[in-house]
């Protein structure tokens, strides 16, 4: 609870219209796109500058009172959920591109500035801002720093952190921080750009970034690899990458999401295929070319059936059409869709599907996976309905064996989706006791009350 | 629908629903007043928490769910965008009714869905008083929108500006009932009361188009409104009043298609009615069904039935450009068919403004209890309707007519607002 004079002084900072505690409201924050256990917070206070926003979480942190930062709530681990209640921080009234610069090549912007209309606007500019989370046209800036956000290009132009420079946040004081720089090369003190990227609002309360970006390829070309079976294709990505070829977006696909997807949006895809590989490169015209036509040969030597490369913009938006949407595709069969991000190493992708098929089988549940395969990372996705106990009940056993089989093969519990609350209770077993240990010390040094996200990747 | 059986029915049914949203958060990208408040509680995906936590227990705060649901234009974007396929607009429809029937309807909305829309002579007396009057507490604003504003302080009114109401209802023409001409089609006219009472140049071009195609009229003048309006506030009652009314008018189906010149009765017709009738008899399920199969929108009926063709401006033609109304496009999937309706007239020259079906922000009463956020929605559609450049904008919906004009008449456009059936018809002659 918060008392009526505390909420008062919320009010003070940022406006009466700015603070939200009624109980329908705080329904509203109670969530995020993790299938959890909504909790509702106390309050929820929207500081609409960046003073405002200090002075919140000085108040918090005078008070006590738990700060879970919330951009659009998409993320999909459950980082958003205030689960010990407290203050939910909205930072959707912080959203200014405040510079965009094409000759040294970075931007700085606010932390509630949208993904999309952010890489719009840099494109615009001539530019290129490569991540691109599926949920892009919602999600904020904030959000895909503090979860370390990937998307489909990952494969040569990395994720968020490879493009954060720079990072200005509040510490738990309210005292404003600045770290990184403007500059390309930055050796200055300890990393904590880089620190902030994937802490998911545990350490500090992010306001801006500065961030690198780089110039558009100037072609690229898309084609689709239809394949009899999972191996084949599983075997194909790794041969790719072996040849020293780097696509740009290397897309997975299996049979009943090519099932799904032919039965919902009906793009043309070959119902016979037992697997898919949307493969685009992009570049240099000459080097497109070349990677292309090694691509095309390494698909048929590793058993391709047949492929079909994109001849115009319009045969190309086919192949991503047939992608953007697996997901929606899925997600219309059942009504609770649980999206998993187990990730491997590419050569390990065949042993990955096999343990998911057996999982399938095991628990009796219907799995879907699709996934950006060039960077051994599956979305896993098991379809059921959470209102059956019974059935959901398996699927939580379902999903603790498919992060017990990643990490199993040397990988990892998420290749892109964060920790949060999900994930929290394997953090032992993807690193060791030792290193929660040593990444526990630093969190209780820079938030000693554990007010900022407590319970988030860390567990209790 | 003050039944609780009935009641707990759809609660029952809402919850299958409930359960498919993802949360996935995708509804904020596309949903008009949440770019303009922010809230969660303003999107789909907020209003479904809530209708969530309704259906497990219920909520203390159920004026507060209220209030919430009805802070939504019903556009039906995020339905469209919706990646699991959330029908949200289905969902808002039977919560608004669940919540009303729970807590009741407030005494304004009784008299005027009760009073007033359920009795049609009472209602229709009641404007034709109005437009006697309607010059001594009005002055005109902008001649080319045909535009007014209060002499009054008014709460009602505010600092809108409004149309006039017709000198005479389109009504006033009297009961049609006309045999097929040479289009072997004969189709029954349900011109919706913005159309009978504001735009009857609308509802006279239509005419004038089914009598130059030969097609056959039934106009009865005893229809009523289709009842969205009542649904949208949850009123169950008046809404099924209104529809059983327009059954006994329509019900016998002797004719081809019911035509509208408003995206929202179509939709009412081809969706609303089979969702909300579900307890009706199963006589009057079967009218309902038969009516929803034979629902079109004027655009679509000329386009696709008629058979119009595109022909080139003219030199000195004039920019027309065109607004998508949400039931029109996100509902109905009518939107080439308005271009085609419009590109049949030489004198015209069309171009697209930036977000066409982007919502105005009218929303029905929306627009009467929202006003401030009505208004900044409408503002962004006003300014990319004056960014073309155009003379007229075109948009098949009377409440959409009615929010642009407002929108344009305050920034001081001398911009036409215009049905497109109204600009079809100037090419016949």
């Amino acid at each position: 609870m918060v008392s009526q004079s505390l909420k008062q002084a919320f009010a003070t900072v940022v406006g009466s219209d700015n603070i939200m505690d009624a109980e329908a409201d705080k329904h509203s924050y109670s969530y995020d796109a993790a299938v959890l256990d909504p909790v509702l917070p106390s309050l929820v206070v929207r500081p609409t500058t960046m003073e405002a926003m200090g002075k919140v979480v000085k108040l918090c942190n005078d008070n006590g009172l738990p700060i879970t930062v919330r951009g659009a709530g998409s993320n999909l681990s459950g980082g958003t959920i205030p689960s010990k209640g407290g203050v939910v921080l909205l930072t959707n009234a912080l959203d200014k591109i405040i510079e965009i610069n094409e000759e040294d090549m970075y931007a700085v912007v606010q932390t509630g500035a949208i993904t999309a209309k952010f890489a719009n606007a840099v494109a615009a500019k001539g530019l290129f801002y490569p991540p691109d989370p599926g949920s892009q046209a919602v999600s904020t800036l904030g959000g895909n720093v503090a979860e370390n956000a990937g998307g489909l290009r990952g494969l040569k132009y990395g994720v968020t952190k490879d493009y954060v420079m720079g990072v200005n946040f509040f510490d738990v004081d309210g005292n404003w921080c600045k770290s990184g720089s403007k500059t390309v090369k930055c050796v200055t003190g300890l990393n904590i750009p880089q620190l902030m990227v994937g802490s998911e609002g545990t350490l500090a309360v992010m306001s801006e970034f500065i961030l690198k970006l780089v110039p558009p390829p100037q072609t690229s070309k898309a084609m689709m690899a239809i394949f009899p079976d999972i191996m084949t294709a599983s075997r194909t990505v790794s041969a790719i990458i072996a040849a020293k070829v780097v696509p740009c977006t290397l897309e997975f696909m299996d049979n009943f999401t090519i099932g799904a997807v032919e039965g919902y949006a009906k793009v043309g895809l070959p119902l016979d295929a037992g697997s898919l590989l949307l493969i685009e490169v992009d570049g240099h015209p000459g080097q497109v070319a070349d990677d292309a036509e090694k691509v095309e040969k390494i698909c048929k030597d590793n058993g391709c059936i047949r492929i079909q490369v994109a001849k115009d913009a319009v045969e190309r938006n086919k192949v991503w059409e047939a992608r953007r949407a697996a997901l929606s595709s899925l997600a219309r069969l059942r009504p609770t869709t649980v999206l998993e991000d187990a990730t491997v190493p590419r050569s390990k992708i065949p042993a990955m599907m096999e343990a998911l098929d057996k999982i399938a089988k095991d628990y009796k549940l219907t799995i879907g996976t699709f996934g950006h395969a060039g960077d051994g990372n599956l979305h896993p996705t098991i379809l059921c309905d959470r209102r059956d106990k019974e059935e959901f009940h398996r699927v939580e056993q379902g999903v603790d064996a498919i992060f017990a089989a990643a990490l199993a093969l040397d990988g990892t519990l998420s290749g892109e989706h964060g920790i949060g609350l999900a994930k929290s209770r394997y953090m032992e077993l993807e690193t060791n006791k030792a290193s929660v240990m040593y990444s526990k010390r630093i969190k209780a040094a820079v938030d000693p009350k554990n007010i900022l996200n407590p319970g988030k990747i860390l567990g209790e | 629908m003050a039944d609780l059986n009935q009641m707990l029915k759809m609660l029952g049914e809402l919850d299958d629903q409930l359960v498919n949203c993802m949360r996935c958060g995708m509804c904020q990208s596309v949903c008009p007043v949440f770019a303009e408040t922010g809230r969660e509680a303003d999107v789909a995906r907020g209003k479904i928490a809530l209708l969530e936590f309704l259906g497990h227990e219920m909520i203390s705060d159920t004026k507060g769910v209220k209030d919430r649901l009805d802070k939504c234009l019903l556009c039906g974007s995020c339905a469209a965008a919706c990646p699991s396929g959330v029908k949200a607009v289905d969902i808002f429809l039977k919560a608004r009714a669940i919540v009303t029937a729970f807590i009741g309807l407030s005494p304004v909305k009784k008299a005027i869905f009760r009073g007033m829309l359920s009795k049609p002579k009472l209602f229709n007396n009641l404007l034709a008083i109005g437009t006697k009057f309607q010059g001594l507490f009005t002055s005109p604003v902008n001649d080319i929108i045909g535009s007014s504003c209060s002499k009054l302080l008014s709460p009602v009114l505010g600092d809108r500006h409004l149309l006039s109401l017709a000198d005479k209802p389109l009504r006033s023409a009297g009961n049609l009932n006309t045999a097929p001409g040479k289009s072997g089609l004969k189709v029954a006219f349900f011109y919706g009361c913005v159309v009978d009472k504001m735009f009857t140049t609308v509802g006279e071009a239509m005419l004038k188009v089914f009598k130059h195609h030969g097609v056959g009229v039934y106009m009865p003048i005893d229809q009523v409104c289709c009842g969205v309006p009542s649904l949208a506030s949850g009123d169950m009652k008046s809404f099924e009043d209104l529809v059983r009314m327009n059954l006994k008018l329509f019900g016998k189906g002797d004719f081809d298609y019911i035509i509208t010149p408003c995206g929202t009765c179509t939709s009412a017709f081809h969706h609303v009615w089979p969702l909300m009738c579900s307890d009706f008899s199963q006589e009057e399920r079967a009218q309902i069904e038969m009516l929803a199969s034979k629902a079109m929108d004027i655009n679509a009926f000329i386009a696709d039935k008629l058979g119009v063709s595109v022909v080139e401006s003219a030199v000195g033609a004039k920019k027309v450009t065109i607004h998508d109304p949400c039931h029109l496009k996100k509902s109905l999937g009518v939107s080439g068919q308005v271009r085609t309706v419009l590109k049949a007239n030489p004198n015209l020259d069309v171009v697209e403004m930036s977000g066409s079906d982007v919502c105005c922000g009218c929303g029905g009463s929306f627009n009467l209890q929202h006003y401030s956020v009505s208004t900044k929605i409408g503002k962004k559609k006003r300014d990319s309707i004056a960014a073309t450049g155009a003379d007229i904008v075109a948009a098949g919906c009377p409440a959409c007519m009615m929010q642009i004009a407002d929108m344009m008449s305050q920034a001081g456009d001398r911009i036409a607002v215009k049905h497109p059936v109204e600009l079809y018809a100037q090419t016949l002659g």
